[in-house]
């Protein structure tokens, strides 16, 4: 069984539809990267699974952690799952972390909270993970606010809060993207190497590709609202099934040449509360068919592991191979 | 430590400064205090008498060189209308006026905070609604036309309450609910901004996402950020403790500094009304001092010295 089962998870906020019917799998520790563009619902789509998103969003589907319904549990149920099970850690470790609060505390609220540590063995605990996320002088950073590490190291804190309730699953929702080149590299040896090391999942959400394609097996392409494309990560990049993702990699800019501005798929992703009735990426489509217009694409198989929501995708296989 | 006190005392003293000054010449240019305490057929040498015992002959800037050597001898001079030491007068009337204003700070707090908590918890709920329109009314009705109504209300109509005058605590109840309920409106929609501003603050969704119960989210979290933008309004409350008043005072006929102050600026009895600005003046800087060491225990941001930040 997978750890975690998304099944047709669609939100919307005032009517306006953000997931149009997500589903996804992610199976006990493997490294799952979300792609796409701005505003496709790759937050939304992790904050609807913990109960994290306000109440006015709308939500309906099914998330099952290892069999069991989590979307709509009770209160202590989420808050049991919420670090304890599924930790999520997010883009702005800056703003992530309470100012008024020490280091320490924020770590040690989650030891008590998933594991029942307190007082000197949760401060050992929480200074033992400021070690292993690789804050230096740990002992004293415990005592420190969040205003007085860099924006690396908080990232660095946030992890360890994360990583203090022994997940089976961490969310990290475009860790590196607040973050200088250098210290972005670094946040994702470090997540790739905590994850091995304790067998921990792992969904790394981001808009670049080159990102996921360093610290995942596996990657799900996003388009407004949808998973419009997912194949292990390598037949991505060697067998991109769908023209979104196609484009997608023709803008991403070359492995060691310098970041240019990217060659953007031309045309707007369509306005939410306007959907097109057919394929919501038909009317950007350089390979669009008339039969795109007329109804949503449902995913198809293209080879194992490799599916995509594409009339085209099974001929473009073809031509591809 | 030194220098953060240091800098503000000297801020303090300059504002001090500042009020005593502006009330001097504005006090001296709009009227001549010996035609208003002598009747107006009062003879011309007794005028000119009065004038030069009260130095009123002098030019301006010598009187203003007298009176500021004066208040550093701690002499904050005489009342024109009865010779008593200003101080004494403005003194003796402190503790009326705290009758009111303290019971009604407690209400404010008591009232303000929990209800704009609640609003924000509940945003958007027929509960927020509710409260913020009680809030609205509460601080746009000007606090004489909520005394009178009071009155109207409750003294006149109901006869329970008293409408005027201190012979009892009775007499203090509808003053104090007049003072407590606009400050508690005040409070009130500034404790809900505030709240809401935290509340859509990444760290409480940090919080959360760590599996913090709700209530602790609202309580550890929440509260102590949003409790720092509150603080800088009830220091201002607790500034106007001694003059806050003045109105209510007025409505209800209540023998505090605020009525005196009415008195004194309509005699143009120069020594009391300095006296209370004077007195006014230094409540307020020095609540917004008590409000500048507040922030600093509340935010860490704003404490000088970083702690365990090595380099
Ligand atoms: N709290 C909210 N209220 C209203 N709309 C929201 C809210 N959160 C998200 N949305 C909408 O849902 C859609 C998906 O947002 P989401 O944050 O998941 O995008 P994303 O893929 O994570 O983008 P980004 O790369 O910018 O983080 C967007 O159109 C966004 O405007
Ligand atoms: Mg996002």
């Amino acid at each position: 069984m997978s750890l975690v089962a998304i099944r047709d998870l669609a939100v919307s906020f005032d009517g306006a539809p953000a997931l149009r019917g997500i589903d996804v799998e992610i199976n006990s520790g493997e490294a799952l990267g979300m792609v796409g563009e701005s505003g496709c619902g790759k937050s939304v789509t992790w904050l609807a699974a913990l109960g994290l998103l306000p109440g006015k969003a709308r939500i309906s589907g099914s998330v099952r952690l290892e069999g069991q319904e989590i979307l709509g549990a009770t209160p202590a149920t989420l808050d049991r799952v919420r670090g304890g099970r599924v930790a999520m850690i997010f883009q702005d470790p800056a703003s992530s972390l309470n100012p008024v609060h020490r280091i320490g505390k924020q770590v040690s609220e989650a030891l008590s909270l998933h594991r029942g540590l307190r007082g000197a063995a949760a401060r050992a605990e929480a200074r033992r993970l400021l070690d292993l996320v690789g804050i230096p002088d740990a002992a004293r950073r415990l005592d420190a606010y969040p205003h007085e590490l860099s924006g690396g190291q908080n990232q660095r804190v946030m992890i360890a809060i994360a990583l203090a309730g022994q997940p089976e699953l961490l969310v990290a929702d475009e860790p590196t993207t607040a973050l200088d080149v250098t210290i972005q590299a670094q946040i994702l040896d470090l997540l790739g190497t905590l994850r091995r090391e304790m067998n921990m999942a792992l969904v790394l959400i981001s808009h670049d590709l080159g990102v996921i394609a360093e610290a995942c097996e596996r990657v799900a392409v996003m388009y407004a609202g949808r998973i419009v494309e997912e194949a292990p990560i390598a037949r991505i990049f060697a067998a991109p099934a769908h023209p979104y993702t196609q484009g997608l990699l023709g803008a991403l800019p070359p492995i060691d040449g310098e970041r240019q501005p990217l060659a953007a798929i031309p045309g707007q992703v369509p306005d939410p509360r306007a959907m097109p009735p057919g394929c919501a990426f038909a009317p950007r489509c350089a390979v669009r068919l008339d039969a795109c217009a007329a109804a949503m694409p449902e995913g198809r198989a293209v080879a194992e592991g490799h599916r995509a929501a594409c009339l085209r995708a099974g001929a473009m296989e073809r031509v591809l191979a | 430590m030194f220098r953060f006190f240091g800098f503000r005392a000297l801020r303090a003293a300059i504002t001090i400064v500042m009020v005593v000054t502006f009330a001097f010449v504005v006090l001296r240019l709009s009227g001549d205090p010996a035609l208003l305490i002598m009747s107006v057929d009062a003879p011309p040498e007794a005028v000119a008498a009065f004038r030069t015992s009260w130095g009123l002959d002098e030019p301006l800037w010598v009187q203003y060189v007298r009176y500021f050597a004066a208040i550093f001898e701690g002499d904050l001079g005489r009342s024109m209308r009865d010779g008593r030491p200003a101080l004494d007068l403005v003194v003796e009337r402190i503790p009326a006026t705290l009758a009111l204003t303290i019971p009604a700070l407690f209400i404010k707090l008591g009232l303000g905070i929990p209800a704009g908590i609640t609003a924000a918890l509940h945003r958007n709920s027929l509960l927020d609604r509710t409260v913020m329109a009680l809030a609205v009314a509460g601080f746009t009705v000007p606090s004489f036309v909520l005394g009178l109504l009071l009155v109207l209300l409750f003294a006149v109509q109901l006869g329970w309450l008293p409408s005027g005058g201190q012979e009892s605590w009775r007499h203090a109840i509808l003053p104090v609910v007049t003072l407590g309920i606009g400050g508690a409106a005040v409070l009130a929609r500034f404790t809900r901004s505030a709240m809401l501003e935290v509340l859509g603050q990444p760290y409480i969704r940090t919080a959360s996402a760590k599996g913090v119960p709700w209530r602790q989210v609202v309580r550890g979290h929440a509260l102590p950020n949003a409790a720092i933008p509150t603080v800088t309004i009830i220091g201002f409350m607790v500034g106007s403790l001694i003059a806050g008043a003045v109105v209510v005072e007025s409505v209800f006929s209540w023998p505090g500094v605020g009525r005196l102050l009415v008195v004194a600026v309509a005699n143009r009895d120069l020594a009391v009304v300095q006296c209370i600005l004077l007195l006014v003046a230094a409540t307020m800087v020095t609540a917004n001092m008590i409000v500048d060491l507040l922030y600093g225990l509340l935010d860490p941001r704003l404490r000088n010295a970083p702690r365990g930040a090595g380099g």
